[in-house]
C-alpha cells in the first residue's frame, strides 16, 4: 500500500504551523503520531496534497500538573501516558485507556491529543476526557481559545476546530478527593477498536453519594457520547447496586450503536449497559482508595 | 518415547538440536522474496475489481500510461493473443489470470500495470479507469443451485448451472438402515466458514526471463516448486518456456500453510511481463490483495447425523455437504477425491457403516480451497465429527470422555479399515485421551464445573480425540496433473565425510535444515552439523511434489531415510575392503562399521568417504552418493486428544480460554523441540478459526474481513498459554515409524474449543454454535436462554 | 528531500520522495533487508525498529521524519560478532519459526527488556501484541525473552 504524493512542511513553531494551514487551506493535514491519518493515506482513503508535520515543534511533549490542571501537550505520546506516574497514580482512567490504545508500538508514537483531533467516533480518549470533563487549547491564526470536549465533536472525523486550528493541549481538571474513574473496553484482538467501551469518572462526596459523575461512551454512536442522562441520574445519590444498574441502563439507552462485524446494535448497547455498570463500580472501588 | 540412538555430538533422532537456520533469520539475514533485487528490475502492481460480479466494459489505461516510469498496462486482451488469460487448476476446471469479458468475484486482478518503481506502479493503477457493467451476484451457494440463479461460468458453453461436482463415497444403505433402526440419533448443521491462512509474508514473486539464453528464473513464495515449474512449462510451452528453460527458486518462505500452493494470477503476469520486457519483474502483494484474492479455506455447509445405541455405542454417521468453491474449483487438492481427504470424518471411532456425500458449488467470490494448515478438508472432518461427538454424549447424558473411550477404535484393531475405506496405520486413542485427562485435572475440572453452575458462572470443558490422515502420498489415492506424489532426496558425501542434501520439498519455517539433517546423522552417524541441507532451487534438487499436508516427515524423510541406506550399503562394501572382512561380518553404529568380535577394528564412516574417494575397490565406481525417490505406500495418522476449559462473560459474551492441554501422538519424533514448536503453532491456528477469524461477504459480494482490521490474527494476549504432551506410537509402514505432526494441532483444536463452549452452555438449552464463536454470538445465545448480566 | 538517519550507528543520506515509508527507505533504499513488511494497516509489526530507541512500526512512518534520528534495525543487534542475548533466547527457546515476524519481535523485545528487568508471562504478552507471528504460538517466543531477560540481568549486554 503506497499512498499518494504530497508536499512536506517541517515547522518549528505553532505559528509558523497555523500559519502554513492558513494559507494552504483544506488541500492540508497535520501530522503528529501520524498512527490513524498515514495507514488511511496508505490506502488512498486520505490523499492531503499538503502535509504539516509537527513533531518539530518544541516543548509540546509534556504531561504535567499545574494550577489543579492536568496538561497534557500535543506531542505527548499515549506511551508516555502509560509510563508517567502521575497518570498512574492521580488518573487510572487515563491509565486505562492508554493501556488499550492499538497497541505497544503504536502507542509509541500516538498522541493523545491527535486521539482526540482525529474525531473517530472508535478512538477511546474521548470518552474518558468527556468524562474527565476536559477541554482542549486549539491555537489558531489568531491565538489560542478553549473548547470543552464535549463541545468538540460534531460527526464522524469532524470536529469544530477550524482548517488552521491545531490542538495544543488537553487540560483535565484535577479530580478532588474521593474520585476514582475507570475505562473498560471491549475488543475483539489487541489493535482492534472498541466492539463498545465506557468511561466512568466519579467524585463522592462526605456522605457517600456522588457529587460528580462522568460517563463517556466510545464507539457507540456517530460521535464520541457523553452520557448525560446516566451523570444527572447518577448525581447526588449513593451508588448503590440499584443505581449502579439504573444508571447502566440509561447510558445503554443514550448509545447509538450501529451494526457491522463487531456485533450487533442491540448487543453493542447491551454491552454499554454491561460495561457502564462495571466501569462505575470500579471507579468507585478507586474512589474507595482502591487501584 | 525411546531415547536417541545417537551421541549429542551426532544429533539423530529424538535430540532436541537448536535449529541450523536460525543464525540467519536471527540477524535479519534471511532471503525472503522481497529481498531479492536484481538491476534494472521492474514492478508490477494490480488493478483490481470494486464490484463481485461485471461485465467490463471498456479499460482506459490512457491516464495510467501518462504516469512517469509506468510502461506498460497488461489486460486480459494482451494475454489472450498468447492464450494465457486463462489457466488451468489442480482439479481440472478453469480461472481466470486477466479477465477478457468479466469478473467473478471483489478484488479479481482486472489489470497489471509496469513501472520502475513500486510507487509509481502504485500510482499507475490509480489512474486506470474501468468502467463496468455490475451483474447479479451469487454469494449464497445455497441459492446459487436454485433453480433460476445466474450461471455465472458462462465461459463454460454448455453449463446451465452452478453445480460443480457431485461426490459420495461409503455405504449408503447399510447406513441408511443403521439409521433406522437406531436407538439415539443427533443431527447438526455445521457451518465451516472461509477463512485465510494469513503467512505473514504475503506472496510474490521476481521473474526473470534472459532474452539470450531464453531461460526464465522465478524467485517464487511456493511450496511446491517442482510442481509449478511443471505447470508453468504445460501452460507456456507454447510460448518457448520448456521445462529444462525454467528454474523456480522458492528461497526463505515467510510462512506458508496451504497458501503458498497455487498458482495465482499475479505469478503469471509477471512472468509473461519478464518475458515481454526482457527484464526482471517483481510483483508482491500487499495483506488486503492477500486476503482478498488468494485461495481461501474450508467454506463447507455441512449437515451431520450420528446414530447409536441406548447404551452409548456409535452406530452410522451420515453427511450431506455444500462446498462453496467460488467461481472456479481450483482446490490445492491433489488427492483423487474432490472434496479431498473429507472420508476420514469417521475419526477416532469404530463405525460399522458411513456415508458421506459433497457437491460443490459455484459462487462470485475467489477460487478456491486450500488447506489452512491441513490435509484437504481433514480440519472439516475433524471438526465434524468431534463436535458430533459431543452433541451425542450430551445428549445420552454421558460424559464426554467417557463416551469417547467406549466408542475408539482399540490398539489391536490397527491396521485398521474404516468403514469410509482408510487403512489408519496405528493408533492408541484411549492412551492419549486418559493422559490428557490426567493432565488437565479432568475430574476436578467437572467438579468444579458443577459448583460454578450452582453459582451461575459458566464454565465449559471441551475435548478433541482426532485422528489425522497425512503424508500425500500413496499414488493409489494421488496425484497431481498425473505426477504421483513422491518425494526425493539426494545426498552426496564429500571425501572429508561431510555431507550435502537436497530434497524436493520446501520448508516455510519446519525446519527442515535441521530435521533432515537430523535423519541423516541417524542413518549415517555423520554429525548433523556436518549436512547441508537445500531444497526450493528446481535447478539444483531433485524432483519432488513439495511441502504441504504434513508430507515432508512422512514423505521427503522416508526418502531421506532410503537414499542414507543406499549409502550405508555401499559404505558397508567400502569398509568390508578397508577392514578386509566380510560384508556380513560388520557390524554398523551410528557413525562406524566394526568386525564383529573385534570392536577394536572399525572404520568411521568419514573413514569410509574419504575411500570412497580415495581407496575404492576394483569394480566399483569412485563417490559416496544416493538419491530416492520415495512413493509411500500408505498414508500416516497421526492423532491425539485436546482438552480445553473457557470461561465465558455472561455480560460480554467473552470465551476465555483458560487452559488447554494437548497429548499427541506423531509416531517417532525427529526433533523433539521443533515437534513442540509445530503443535504450539498449530493450536495457535486452531483457535484462531474458533475464536476469531473469518472472510464472509454481503449480498453484493463485498467482501468483509478483508484485512487485518477484521481478520483477526490472534496476538500473544489471546492466545493461551498451551500445555503439551505426547504418547508415541510408530507409524508401522514409515522407515522412521514417523508421522507428520505439523497440521495436527490445527485441525484438532477447533473443535475442543467450541465443544467447551457448549460444554458451558449446554444446560441452558444451547446444542450448538458455529466457528467463529464471537463475543456477539455466545451473547446472542445467552439472551436467547435468558441469562443476562 | 534530503534524508539523513544514523542506523546502526551508520550514517545514511538519500534523496527521497516525502511519501517513501520508512521502511521501504531502509529496505529498498538503503537495502537493509532484514525488516519486513506484513501488512498495510499497522496490524502486523514485522517493520519493526527503533526510533530513537522506541520501537515503532517502520510502515507507518515517513522517511523525511526519520530525518536527523537515530534508527536501529534488526541488523544492528550483533556487535562485534556477538549476538545479544534476545537473539540467543529466540534461538535456544525456538522462538521462531518461518523467520519472517522474527526481526520485530526481536527489535520490540530488545527495547522491552531495557525497561523491564525481571518482566511475568503477562507482561511479556502484552509487551510484543502489537506483533504478530503466525508460526510459534508465542509461548516459545514468550520464554525466548524470559530466556534474554535473565541473561541481561545476570549481565549480559
Amino acid at each position: 500500500m503506497i499512498p499518494a504524493a504530497f508536499e512536506y512542511h517541517v515547522p518549528t513553531s505553532i505559528a509558523e504551523a497555523t500559519a502554513l494551514l492558513t494559507r494552504l487551506g483544506d488541500d492540508a493535514k497535520v501530522v503528529s503520531g501520524g498512527q490513524s491519518l498515514i495507514p488511511l493515506m496508505k490506502l488512498r482513503l486520505a490523499t492531503p496534497r499538503h502535509l504539516v508535520d509537527i513533531n518539530r515543534i518544541p516543548g509540546l511533549a509534556y504531561i504535567r500538573q499545574a494550577d489543579g490542571v492536568l496538561q497534557i501537550g500535543a506531542l505527548a505520546r499515549e506511551s508516555d501516558l502509560e509510563d508517567s506516574d502521575l497518570i498512574g497514580t492521580r488518573y487510572p482512567i487515563l491509565a486505562d485507556t492508554s493501556r488499550v490504545i492499538a497497541d505497544p508500538l503504536v502507542r509509541n508514537l500516538a498522541t493523545v491529543c491527535g486521539n482526540l483531533a482525529h474525531a473517530d467516533p472508535a478512538n477511546d480518549h474521548p470518552a474518558t476526557m468527556l468524562a474527565l470533563g476536559a477541554e482542549v487549547v486549539a491555537a489558531g491564526p489568531n491565538g489560542e481559545r478553549r473548547i470543552p470536549v464535549r463541545s468538540l465533536f460534531t460527526g464522524p472525523f469532524t470536529t469544530t476546530l477550524a482548517p488552521d486550528e491545531i490542538i495544543v493541549e488537553i487540560r483535565v481538571p484535577a479530580p478532588p478527593a474521593r474520585s476514582g474513574g475507570a475505562y473498560l473496553k471491549l475488543e475483539r484482538k489487541v489493535g482492534d477498536f472498541a466492539t463498545a467501551a465506557v468511561a466512568a469518572q466519579l467524585t463522592l462526596g462526605p456522605d457517600g453519594a456522588c457529587q460528580r459523575a462522568g460517563i463517556g461512551l466510545t464507539n457507540v454512536g456517530a460521535t464520541p457520547i457523553e452520557a448525560g442522562r446516566a451523570e444527572r441520574f447518577l448525581a447526588g445519590k449513593r451508588p448503590d447496586d440499584a443505581v449502579i444498574r439504573q444508571a447502566a441502563e440509561l447510558a445503554a439507552e443514550e448509545s447509538q450503536p450501529t451494526s457491522d462485524l463487531r456485533g450487533p446494535a442491540e448487543y453493542k448497547r447491551d454491552l454499554v449497559r454491561v460495561l457502564a455498570a462495571r466501569a462505575i463500580r470500579r471507579a468507585l472501588e478507586r474512589a474507595g482508595g482502591g487501584r | 518415547m525411546m531415547p536417541p540412538r545417537t551421541t549429542p555430538e551426532i544429533g539423530g533422532m529424538g535430540h532436541s538440536l537448536k535449529r541450523k537456520e536460525d543464525p540467519r533469520f536471527i540477524r535479519g539475514k534471511g532471503t525472503y522474496v522481497d529481498d531479492v533485487q536484481l538491476p534494472g528490475m521492474l514492478y508490477l502492481d494490480i488493478v483490481r475489481s470494486p464490484f463481485a460480479h461485471a461485465r467490463i466494459k471498456k479499460i482506459d489505461a490512457s491516464r495510467a500510461l501518462a504516469v512517469p516510469g509506468v510502461l506498460a498496462v497488461i489486460t486480459g486482451q494482451d494475454l489472450a493473443k498468447y492464450n494465457l488469460h486463462w489457466m488451468p487448476t489442480l482439479m481440472s476446471d478453469t480461472q481466470m489470470v486477466l479477465p477478457v469479458e468479466k469478473v467473478m468475484y471483489q478484488a479479481q486482478e482486472v489489470a497489471a500495470v509496469l513501472a520502475t518503481d513500486r510507487y509509481l506502479a502504485a500510482d499507475g493503477v490509480d489512474a486506470v479507469e474501468v468502467e463496468y457493467e455490475p451483474l447479479p451476484v451469487v454469494v449464497d451457494p445455497r441459492k446459487a443451485l436454485e433453480p433460476g440463479a445466474p450461471v455465472l461460468r458462462t465461459d463454460k458453453k454448455d453449463k446451465k448451472d452452478n453445480h460443480i461436482w457431485h461426490w459420495e463415497w461409503g455405504d449408503r444403505a447399510a447406513t441408511d438402515r443403521a439409521f433406522q433402526g437406531a436407538d439415539v440419533t443427533v443431527k447438526e448443521d455445521i457451518y465451516l466458514p472461509r477463512i485465510h491462512v494469513a503467512s505473514i509474508e504475503t506472496c510474490g514473486c521476481v521473474a526473470h526471463f534472459d532474452k539470450v539464453t531464453g531461460k526464465l528464473t522465478v524467485w517464487m513464495t511456493t511450496q511446491a516448486p517442482h510442481a509449478i515449474r511443471t505447470v508453468f512449462a504445460l501452460v507456456a510451452g507454447h510460448v518457448g518456456l520448456e521445462e529444462h528453460k525454467i528454474r523456480i527458486i522458492s528461497p526463505d518462505i515467510g510462512g506458508g500453510f496451504g497458501g503458498k500452493v497455487p498458482v495465482y494470477p499475479g505469478y503469471v503476469i509477471a512472468v509473461a511481463a519478464s518475458v515481454l520486457t526482457g527484464k526482471p519483474v517483481k510483483w508482491i502483494e500487499d495483506r488486503m490483495e492477500n486476503l482478498q484474492a488468494d485461495s481461501f479455506a474450508r467454506d463447507y455447509h455441512i449437515t451431520a447425523e450420528l446414530a447409536a445405541t441406548r447404551d452409548g455405542r456409535l452406530t452410522a454417521l451420515r453427511i450431506k455437504t455444500l462446498a462453496d468453491h467460488g467461481y472456479a474449483d481450483a482446490a490445492a487438492n491433489p488427492s483423487k477425491f474432490p472434496a479431498g481427504l473429507f472420508h476420514i470424518c469417521t475419526g477416532s471411532y469404530d463405525f460399522k457403516a458411513a456415508h458421506v456425500e459433497v457437491d460443490g458449488a459455484y459462487t462470485n467470490k475467489p477460487p478456491g480451497g486450500i488447506a489452512y494448515r491441513c490435509s484437504f478438508r481433514v480440519t472439516e472432518a475433524v471438526h465434524t465429527i468431534e463436535r458430533m461427538a459431543d452433541l451425542m454424549a450430551h445428549q445420552l447424558g454421558m460424559d464426554p470422555a467417557e463416551f469417547r473411550l467406549k466408542n475408539f477404535i482399540k490398539p489391536e484393531q490397527f491396521p485398521y479399515r474404516s468403514a469410509l475405506g482408510w487403512e489408519y496405520d496405528s493408533g492408541d486413542y484411549a492412551g492419549a485421551l486418559r493422559k490428557a485427562m490426567e493432565k488437565i485435572g479432568y475430574a476436578n475440572l467437572r467438579r468444579e464445573q458443577a459448583e460454578k453452575r450452582q453459582r451461575g458462572e459458566l464454565m465449559g470443558i471441551g475435548i478433541s480425540s482426532f485422528t489425522e490422515i497425512v503424508g500425500a502420498g500413496p499414488s493409489k489415492h494421488f496425484d497431481i496433473l498425473g505426477l504421483k506424489m513422491f518425494d526425493s532426496c539426494e545426498i552426496r558425501i564429500h571425501p572429508t565425510g561431510k555431507a550435502i542434501a537436497r530434497f524436493g520439498t520446501k520448508s516455510q519455517g519446519q525446519g527442515h535444515e535441521t530435521t533432515y539433517a537430523q535423519i541423516l546423522a541417524e542413518e549415517l552417524g555423520i554429525p548433523a552439523k556436518d549436512i547441508q541441507v537445500e531444497e526450493g532451487d528446481t535447478d539444483t534438487a531433485p524432483y519432488g511434489l513439495g511441502t504441504y499436508a504434513s508430507r515432508s516427515t512422512p514423505v521427503a524423510g522416508a526418502a531421506a531415510a532410503m537414499a542414507a541406506r543406499k549409502i550405508r550399503d555401499k559404505a558397508r562394501k567400502l569398509a568390508a575392503h578397508l577392514l578386509e572382512a566380510a560384508e556380513e561380518d560388520l557390524l554398523w553404529e551410528p557413525g562406524k562399521f566394526s568386525v564383529k568380535g573385534a570392536p577394536g577394528r572399525a572404520k568411521t564412516i568419514q573413514e569410509i568417504a574419504f575411500a570412497a574417494y580415495t581407496n575404492h575397490p576394483q569394480g566399483m565406481e569412485a563417490g559416496l552418493e544416493a538419491v530416492s525417490y520415495y512413493d509411500p505406500p500408505s498414508l500416516t495418522y497421526p492423532f491425539g486428544s485436546y482438552i480445553c476449559v473457557v470461561d465465558v462473560d455472561k455480560g460480554t459474551g467473552e470465551v476465555k480460554v483458560r487452559r488447554f492441554v494437548a497429548v499427541d501422538d506423531c509416531g517417532n519424533i525427529i526433533n523433539p523441540m521443533i515437534v513442540e514448536g509445530q503443535i504450539h503453532g498449530g493450536l495457535t491456528m486452531g483457535l484462531a478459526p474458533a475464536l476469531y477469524e473469518e472472510i464472509s461477504y454481503d449480498e453484493q459480494g463485498n467482501i468483509r474481513g478483508g484485512s487485518f482490521i477484521d481478520y483477526l490474527v490472534p496476538t500473544a494476549v489471546e492466545t493461551p498459554k498451551w500445555e503439551t504432551d505426547k504418547t508415541c506410537t510408530p507409524s508401522p509402514h514409515h522407515p522412521l515409524g514417523a508421522k507428520g505432526v505439523g497440521e495436527s494441532a490445527t485441525v484438532g483444536a477447533p473443535a475442543a474449543i467450541a465443544n467447551a463452549v457448549v460444554d458451558a452452555l449446554w444446560h441452558l438449552g444451547v446444542r450448538h454454535v458455529d466457528i467463529p464463536i464471537t463475543p456477539a454470538k455466545v451473547w446472542k445465545l445467552l439472551r436467547e436462554h435468558g441469562v443476562t448480566e | 528531500m534530503r534524508v539523513e538517519v544514523t542506523i546502526n550507528r551508520e550514517r545514511y543520506a538519500s534523496d527521497v520522495e516525502p511519501r517513501l515509508l520508512l521502511v521501504h527507505l531502509i529496505r529498498d533504499v538503503l537495502r537493509l533487508t532484514g525488516t519486513h513488511i506484513g501488512c498495510d494497516t499497522t496490524h502486523c509489526g514485522a517493520c519493526t525498529v527503533l526510533l530513537d530507541g522506541r520501537p515503532v512500526k517502520s510502515c507507518t512512518v515517513f522517511a523525511v521524519q526519520a530525518h536527523g534520528r537515530e534508527l536501529m534495525t534488526v541488523e544492528g543487534l550483533e556487535q562485534d560478532g556477538n549476538l545479544h542475548p534476545v537473539q540467543e533466547g529466540f534461538m535456544q527457546e525456538h522462538g521462531l519459526q518461518c523467520g519472517y515476524c522474527t526481526p520485530g519481535m526481536l527489535m520490540t523485545s530488545y527495547a522491552f527488556l531495557r525497561k523491564a528487568k525481571d518482566p511475568t508471562e503477562d507482561e511479556i504478552r502484552l509487551a510484543i501484541s502489537g506483533n504478530l507471528c503466525r508460526c510459534t504460538g508465542y509461548v516459545n517466543i514468550v520464554k525466548a525473552i524470559q530466556h534474554a531477560a535473565a541473561r541481561l540481568r545476570q549481565g549480559g549486554t
